[in-house]
């Protein structure tokens, strides 16, 4: 072994003692943090009943009862059903729903992200590193997406290749990698030119190597902060389209889909459009504590 | 006032000593010619995702026949972008606006023209610029209030720092944040058009259908600059000039709407210069709850008809405003801050 190659073990041991401690010290923090902790008790209570559906949920979504429709809040059936939070239209429980709701809405807003933020690393990557022409081509780019009206966008996409889970994420991951390319660019701009950068290129480190293994570490603190607001987001976009009568199909139940459904009955039967929208919001005010406070204790410094 | 004014004059000045303020703006004009040039090849591709537009054009019910005749009609045969081989555009290369489907699309588009509405059977951009006052009204309306609410809220929460206020602002704040657009609406709508009845829920016309639609609208705008200027606010509050004035016994009125807030400003200006296209793109579903007649109402309703001409020339037209709008906001910054153009 080197001088050289010791020296870079050395110091990526200590890196990695750093990130445990960090670790220890994100716990702790957490622990202070209220407004975060009351996030993270919102979000692991629904992501429980997402995964748990099937145990949580008090009835099957998709059980319908005609004659038991539009029920308000707290209704007991004849055969003794309770309906917590009452019957939508076709008189199936809102409550299992919402939980099996909850599914559809995690799974996208988290492949959504994942999708999103890897394109976005990546590009951000290159066009930093590279720099010149591909750097040029590429905030082009993050302008001509960023300057779409999205919710269009996302529309006629999905009009075009018809509504599916699989489209839906797809077109929502494709079109919002700009805000990680554009952090990732700004940071990997300011690292491109420190030593340790400098030092792996002398050592006869390849472009790929100095990306991945150099790069890539030190701009991931802000990619987790903007991946876990984004979050909230794809999912505020997933039922926007549900609501828009172009998100996952029915009888799939999903909280736009149910807020949709639920207009036509506003005026009668409130809590048709009402108990879908506080779920959408308390996962997003959930997420949105976590990550300003992430946010606040990995990277202050990020403009969001 | 006068630092305003300075900083204008120092702006203005350096336009005129030397070339960086003029390039930088040339420079902003092509990188916006580009991001129009990007999107008319989005808004093209779009409609060839899967690969045969006339198929999906065409009613459900069409015979082979009618959809050839259609494809052969509109031209779906041609290449997209490029003849293939190559090296047939050597002799006149402009061949490439006439030959390809891009190509005509392109021309159309520098011309303002989408092609025929299929639904109205009108020219597509004519039927757009019909609709956009309304949703101009609508985003104007809506920032309006956002600003007018969020700044003063944003200020109060920074100078008041720590206080029941403050928290009351700032948890309002994030509320606002994570409340859907279009749940809003309907809450909205149940309140005050339903339950109270003291505004119209649906339609545009008076002062008071606007009302709604514009909260709604802006109701995350709100949240986001006032969360914005409290901390940009607490910044600039925390600096040594801000503690000069203080010294010199300025009072706390003058010192926070004189001295710190223009400073405080210059990225609240960016973020409601983005927002723009964000209330913009967001009037599609606002418009759609309250059935007001703007482009975005107009947009998806072309999406469900399938009448792309439509659809292209709204988004088109959406995303034009919005570039625009930000160049005259960096055009507006470079004047506050003429750092700007040297970055």
């Amino acid at each position: 072994m080197s001088d050289a190659s010791i020296a870079i073990g050395i110091g990526e041991a200590a890196a990695e003692r750093e990130n445990r401690w960090g670790l220890g010290r994100l716990l702790r923090e957490l622990l202070r943090n209220k407004a975060a902790l009351l996030g993270l008790v919102i979000l692991v209570t629904i992501a429980a009943a997402a995964i748990l559906a099937r145990l949580v949920a008090p009835y099957d979504p998709l059980f319908q009862e005609v004659t038991q429709r539009l029920k308000p809040p707290g209704w007991t059936t004849p055969e003794g059903r309770i309906s917590l939070l009452g019957t939508d239209h076709l008189g199936r429980d809102i409550l299992s729903r919402l939980i099996f709701g909850a599914r559809i809405s995690l799974i996208i807003g988290l492949s959504a992200v994942a999708m999103a933020g890897t394109l976005g690393t990546l590009i951000g990557l290159v066009a930093g590193y590279r720099g010149g022409r591909i750097d040029d081509l590429c905030m082009r780019l993050t302008d001509t997406m960023l300057a779409m009206p999205f919710i269009l966008l996302a529309l006629a996409v999905i009009a075009v290749l018809g509504p599916s889970l699989r489209n839906i994420i797809l077109v929502l991951g494709i079109t919002s990698w700009v805000s990680y390319a554009r952090v990732v660019r700004a940071e990997v701009l300011s690292l491109r030119t420190r030593e340790f950068v400098s030092a792996a290129k002398a050592l006869g480190g390849g472009g790929s190597r100095i990306v991945f293994r150099h790069l890539l570490p030190n701009v991931l603190t802000p990619v987790i902060v903007i991946a876990t607001l984004e979050v909230a987001r794809m999912i505020i976009l997933e039922s926007a389209l549900s609501f828009l009568g172009l998100g996952v199909q029915p009888p799939t139940p999903t909280w736009g889909g149910m807020l949709a459904d639920g207009r036509a009955y506003m005026t009668t039967s409130w809590w048709l459009a009402t108990f879908p929208g506080l779920a959408i919001m308390l996962t997003v005010l959930g997420i949105n504590l976590l990550g300003d406070w992430l946010r606040d204790v990995l990277d202050p410094r990020l403009q969001l | 006032m006068f630092c305003f004014w300075w900083s204008l004059e120092c702006g203005l000045s350096n336009w005129v000593r030397d070339g960086t303020m003029t390039r930088y703006l040339i420079r902003r004009f092509w990188q916006s010619v580009l991001v129009l040039f990007g999107i008319s090849i989005i808004i093209f591709i779009i409609l060839h995702l899967t690969g045969d537009p006339a198929v999906l054009l065409m009613p459900p019910d069409a015979t082979q026949e009618d959809i050839d005749n259609f494809r052969k009609l509109m031209g779906f045969n041609d290449p997209l972008f490029v003849r293939w081989p190559p090296w047939e555009y050597l002799s006149p290369p402009w061949r490439f606006l006439t030959d390809t489907q891009y190509g005509r699309f392109f021309t159309g588009v520098v011309r303002g023209d989408f092609g025929n509405s299929f639904r109205h059977q009108q020219p597509a951009l004519g039927l757009v610029m019909e609709r956009m006052p309304a949703t101009i009204e609508l985003t104007m309306a809506a920032m309006a209030i956002a600003v007018s609410v969020a700044v003063p809220v944003g200020i109060l929460s920074a100078v008041r720092r720590n206080t029941a206020l403050d928290h009351a602002g700032m948890v309002l704040a994030l509320l606002g944040q994570s409340m859907p657009v279009y749940w809003l609406g309907i809450m909205f709508i149940l309140l005050f058009a339903v339950q109270w009845n003291l505004l119209p829920a649906f339609g545009a016309g008076s002062w008071k259908h606007l009302v709604l639609p514009a909260v709604t609208l802006g109701a995350f705008s709100m949240a986001r600059i006032a969360r914005l200027t409290r901390s940009s606010m607490l910044e600039v509050l925390g600096q040594e000039y801000v503690r000069t004035a203080r010294a010199k016994g300025l009072s706390e009125v003058r010192l926070v709407l004189k001295h710190a807030l223009k400073n405080a400003a210059i990225p609240v200006i960016t973020v409601i210069g983005l927002d723009m296209g964000t209330l913009l793109g967001g009037a599609v579903i606002t418009e759609t709850i309250f059935a007001w007649p703007g482009v975005g109402r107009l947009a998806v309703q072309a999406i469900s008809y399938r009448d792309y001409p439509l659809v292209q020339a709204a988004v088109f037209t959406l995303a034009l405003i919005f570039v625009l709008i930000n160049f005259l906001v960096d055009i507006l910054y470079t004047y506050v801050d003429p750092r700007v153009a040297y970055k």
